[in-house]
């Protein structure tokens, strides 16, 4: 068994609204020296089969469905786990 | 003319998308629930607005993969006509059938109230009934509706003339005002605000009748012609 | 939450862990003589809830007595999910408020949210349509940061569940007060539609009849909500507090259009809402109301998480579930119908005749106790109760009166006030147009909605003024029932019925029960005299922080009929050239007013006054002038008085007016808040019909092209002379300007 972490973010360069109005409010609690917030997913997906195809299954997942590859990118993390 | 309102669970304009069609417009509308696979029989292709699968993950993205897009797809590249608003823009989007894609409004806020839009092209089977340049007002319902493309994408829509609608004043961040656009070929068109909701005075607007007034006559001089 | 070993009979009775649930020792002692034995902690669990006062309403049911709740239009009165009201044709419309103030205090996204999901439910559990939601809020200052955030979720809360499920938010209020700053207040009302054959109950009928759950399975969430509901808050609270309910609008978007479809199969024998109390509740209460009993099988309850105890389950408050009794041999039926939705639906017991609620888990009894002792039996009491001390106070005082200099910057600071102000900033963020029938969006007196396929319209509106109610409950009562009337009948409906929220802090506290006592009087006699029976509602106290009450809010909710869509009017002015009338004199009734609040920091002396029989006669007056075609706007008087309401109405257009006052209190005539009064235009065709219909209207001025508003007193002198988008903008940007300031 598999522990899948999927990260999802906003591509660098695509305004991130959510993002910016975080930074606007640390910078008020006066934590000045925020330079910027981006603000993602994350996706914690528990897989069973070899680790190959788990890293060739998460990949497709991410350009289908997990990740709208137009303005988000992604990285994931596999794990093997002890299946309970 | 035959239009069908696809529903998804969690479509919620599909309603008024029915309403605005057999009442007002005073044509041929079924409901096609999302479990369907063909859409044989039906000459036109409505996506309503509302929050398909709870609009979870991202806007539409699961809603493009329910078993009636397929249809929809090979709809679009038959060239029939297709509209999708609001989340149905959305659901366009994420299946390809339009560049782009959505994200949150500027102001982190939903936003619902009559806008001014501005008809950039009126040469479209969609809006050959507005003047050029004509403002008209229409309703905008969405949390998610700005739009954004990459600058090449961009400059493409421009080429091409794909840029329908702009809003007159960027309610949402939407990169140049954009609030809906139709693919190359002229036959897809998505856009955040709902023409569904300004069909009749009563309820303060008829300006959205207009654009489905613009879709059946297309259909009628063309089925004129070939028949 | 999760106890590894639960307490045995014995040991709840020696260490009075039924106290810690909220059970008093004379209750739990009852409890014992109504079984002939000890309860068990399952069972002690389902008595605290049951018994809590927002289930049983065991405080105030001494009072909501003598409200009026039949009419011959009543098809529904209190006891089921929602009230109902015929409106003809075969159709009715079906309407309740409700609270859910602590979970918004706590939580107020999903407070909000979840607040809203169970007011649907409560709808559509009686096999209505929704087809609009209200609310009515109440906050402390803006200026406070927890105020802010608050203020911002709560709406980001109803926004995002209403939003979701696809009915219209289309009208509400929101009050900003210091007494609210602990305790928001966040009251919720779903309108519905129905024809009369769907009309459902939630009985379970039918001995050998199955019991089916549908929807969200069960977790460990709001476990002792309706508990937590029923006590003060304090800093304590925080710690204590159940685990968040989350709401899911989608789901509940599948489940309503599931339910809806189930109503039109005759299988379905009875259906409810498990909302508070959860399954205890709803079970309960429909073999109680059915006469029968019913046994269930936990282990068949569909469960979210491991090893939950049936004590869990049973108070769980899980969201979008509901209940549902099927007649024997058709339980497939109902099944399949659900799977189409994508939802559960699971068979977990059966109707049985002995009107015992009996639990059954991994094969052991785990409870068995008398329906009608936990849906019925629920002690009653009346406390003390004793006139307040600040009351007597204010009722000495002389008659309040502000010193007033420059009508203008008055005018300019009172449309600046938060209550006062526009609330575009909220119902922006609310989709009020899916399902395409507003016809009058947030922001006119009451918001109007189409009925499809007829020429009829229904109007409506949430209203309450507890500044009044503070210094009077009697008559703040009456004047909340009157004006929420009164908002009707400017848009053209006649007013049917009412449903109310009564928020009031500790009953315990005998001034706060006397508080309750009087306004629950004037709320009755107000609508003995306008023939708008209460036909549902709920009832939240203990609406305290660390001691300190909120003003006694019994937000009212009402509804009514449009018989021609021509009818609808707005408060908006229409034309230049059309007259400007008021109905009503002012006095000087500036207790409890904007002004009062606005120059003083704070409330005290006399409310206004009100005669139900004026009150009467000109909704009467005024409704048939709209009916006659005689009325171009119509506007009521309210917080702020004439010239609020004057601007108010300027609002939106690009006209603007002039007016000459005709009486000697020109102080009085602007800004008193003195009740039964209207601002009307209309067109010089229609002078003569108009002034038939209503003889003692004051002809004051006329709606000019010119978008200034102008004010002349009875001799002629200007004292106000304004540019209508000066005084917008004040207006407009008050709220969005108090939210985006850095404290």
């Amino acid at each position: 068994m598999f522990e899948v972490k999927v990260y999802v973010s906003l591509k660098e360069g695509v305004l991130d609204p959510q993002g910016a109005a975080v930074q606007n409010s640390l910078h008020h609690l006066g934590y000045e020296g925020v330079e910027e917030v981006r603000i993602g997913k994350v996706m914690t997906l528990q897989i069973q089969g070899s680790r190959e195809k788990v890293e060739t299954e998460v990949k497709d997942m991410c350009e289908k469905l997990l990740a709208n590859t137009v303005i988000e990118d992604y990285r994931y993390e596999i794990e093997e786990v002890v299946s309970q | 003319m035959k239009f069908a309102v696809i529903v998804f669970p969690g479509s919620n304009c599909d309603i008024d998308m029915y309403h605005a069609v057999k009442d007002e417009l005073g044509a041929e509308v079924s409901y096609v629930w999302h479990h369907e696979t063909s859409l044989e029989g039906f000459d036109g292709i409505l996506l309503p607005g509302g929050f398909s699968y709870g609009d979870y993950l991202r806007s539409g993205a699961i809603a493009r993969f329910s078993p009636i897009m397929d249809a929809v797809i090979k709809a679009a590249e038959e060239g029939k006509p297709v509209l999708g608003v609001c989340n149905g823009f959305q659901v366009l989007l994420e299946a390809g059938l339009l560049p782009g894609a959505m994200r949150r409004n500027e102001n982190l806020k939903f936003i619902c109230r009559s806008v001014e839009l501005v008809v950039e092209n009126n040469e479209t089977i969609f809006s050959e009934g507005y003047k050029k340049d004509e403002e008209i007002k229409i309703p905008v319902a969405h949390g998610e509706g700005n739009y954004y493309c990459d600058p090449v994408t961009l400059e493409a829509l421009t080429e091409n003339n794909q840029i329908v609608f702009k809003y007159k004043e960027n309610i949402n961040g939407s990169v140049e005002r954009i609030a809906g656009i139709v693919n190359k070929e002229g036959n897809v068109l998505g856009m955040m605000p709902h023409p569904e909701r300004a069909v009749d005075e009563l309820l303060g607007s008829k300006d959205g009748l207009t654009l489905f007034k613009s879709i059946l006559s297309h259909w009628r001089e063309r089925n004129a012609i070939t028949s | 939450m999760q106890l590894l070993h639960e307490p045995s009979p014995q040991q709840i009775k020696d260490q009075k862990i039924y106290a810690e649930m909220g059970l008093t020792d004379e209750e739990f002692s009852l409890v014992e003589s109504i079984l002939g034995r000890l309860p068990n902690y399952t069972e002690t669990g389902l008595f605290s809830v049951m018994w809590s006062e927002h289930c049983s309403y065991k405080n105030s049911k001494v009072l909501l007595k003598k409200f009026p709740t039949s009419g011959e239009k009543v098809l529904q009165g209190p006891g089921e999910g929602a009230g109902i009201i015929d409106i003809g044709d075969e159709q009715a419309v079906v309407f309740k408020i409700e609270s859910h103030n602590h979970p918004s205090a706590i939580e107020p996204y999903q407070g909000a949210a979840t607040g809203v999901g169970g007011i649907i439910r409560d709808v559509f559990s009686m096999g209505a349509r929704p087809v609009a939601m209200l609310n009515s809020l109440r906050f402390g200052e803006l200026q406070n940061p927890r105020v802010k955030y608050l203020f911002e979720e709560v709406v980001a809360g109803i926004a995002g569940y209403g939003n979701c499920i696809g009915i219209p938010t289309v009208g509400g209020e929101v009050q900003f007060d210091p007494c609210y700053e602990g305790n928001p207040l966040v009251n919720a009302m779903c309108v519905g539609l129905i024809d009369h054959k769907d009309i459902q109950k939630g009985q379970a009928k039918g001995v050998g009849n199955s019991v089916i759950y549908v929807g969200a399975s069960t977790g460990r969430d709001g476990i002792h909500g309706a508990t937590f509901a029923s006590e003060e808050l304090s800093e304590a609270s925080e710690a204590k507090r159940p685990a968040v309910q989350v709401g899911d609008p989608f789901m509940e978007k599948l489940l309503m259009e599931a339910c809806l479809e189930a109503v039109k199969n005759d299988a379905l024998v009875g259906i409810q809402d498990m909302g508070a109390a959860g399954l205890t509740s709803s079970s309960a209460e429909m073999a109680s109301k059915a006469g029968s009993g019913i046994e269930m099988d936990l282990d068949k309850v569909p469960q979210r998480e491991k090893g939950m105890t049936p004590y869990e389950m049973m108070l769980s408050e899980s969201q979008e579930r509901m209940l549902l009794v099927v007649e024997a041999g058709r339980e497939q039926e109902m099944i399949e119908l659900f799977e189409k939705w994508g939802l559960m639906a699971v068979i977990v017991g059966r109707v049985t005749d002995d009107k015992k609620l009996r639990l059954v888990h991994k094969g052991d009894v785990v409870a068995d106790v008398p329906v009608d002792a936990l849906a019925e039996e629920a002690p009653v009491y009346h406390k003390p109760s004793s006139e307040p001390a600040y009351f007597r106070e204010f009722q000495e005082k002389k008659d309040y009166r502000p010193a007033v200099e420059d009508f203008s910057r008055t005018l300019k600071g009172l449309l600046g006030q938060p209550t006062i102000a526009s609330k575009e900033w909220v119902y922006d963020q609310y989709d009020y147009m899916v399902r395409t029938n507003t016809v009058v969006a947030p922001g006119s007196d009451a918001a109007v909605l189409r009925i499809r396929e007829t020429d009829k319209a229904l109007a409506m509106t949430t209203d309450c003024n507890s500044r009044y109610l503070y210094l009077d409950p009697y008559n703040g009562g009456k004047i909340a029932i009157a004006e929420a009337a009164r908002n009707l009948v400017c848009s053209g409906a006649k007013p049917l019925g009412v449903t109310d929220c009564l928020n009031y802090g500790s009953p315990e506290n005998p001034e706060i029960f006397w508080q309750l006592e009087r306004s629950t009087d004037g709320l009755s006699e107000a609508c003995e005299q306008l023939e708008t029976p209460v036909i549902g509602g709920n009832v939240s106290l203990y609406n305290e922080r660390s001691g300190a009450a909120v003003y006694p809010t019994p937000v009212i909710g009402m509804v009514g009929l449009i018989e021609q869509t021509e009818h609808i009017t707005t408060q908006r002015f229409k034309k230049p050239g059309d007259l400007i009338y008021i109905v009503g004199e002012a006095g000087n009734d500036f207790g409890g007013s904007e002004l009062q609040k606005m120059k003083e920091g704070s409330i005290f002396g006399h409310s206004p006054k009100i005669d139900m029989a004026v009150e009467k006669d000109r909704q009467e007056k005024v409704l048939e002038a709209i009916q006659g075609g005689t009325v171009a706007s119509a506007h009521d008087m309210a917080e702020g008085g004439f010239l609020v309401a004057l601007a108010e109405s300027l609002f939106g257009t690009e006209l603007g007016a002039e007016v000459k006052l005709t009486g000697d209190d020109v102080l009085a005539e602007c800004f008193a808040e003195t009740q039964s009064r209207y601002i009307l235009t209309v067109s010089k065709e229609q002078q003569s019909r108009f002034e038939n219909y209503i003889p003692e209207a004051v002809c004051i001025g006329e709606v000019t092209d010119e978008a200034q508003l102008k004010v002349l007193d009875s001799n002629g002198k200007p004292i106000l002379q304004e540019q209508t988008v000066e005084l917008e903008d004040i207006w407009r940007g008050a709220i969005p300007c108090l939210v985006k300031s850095k404290d």
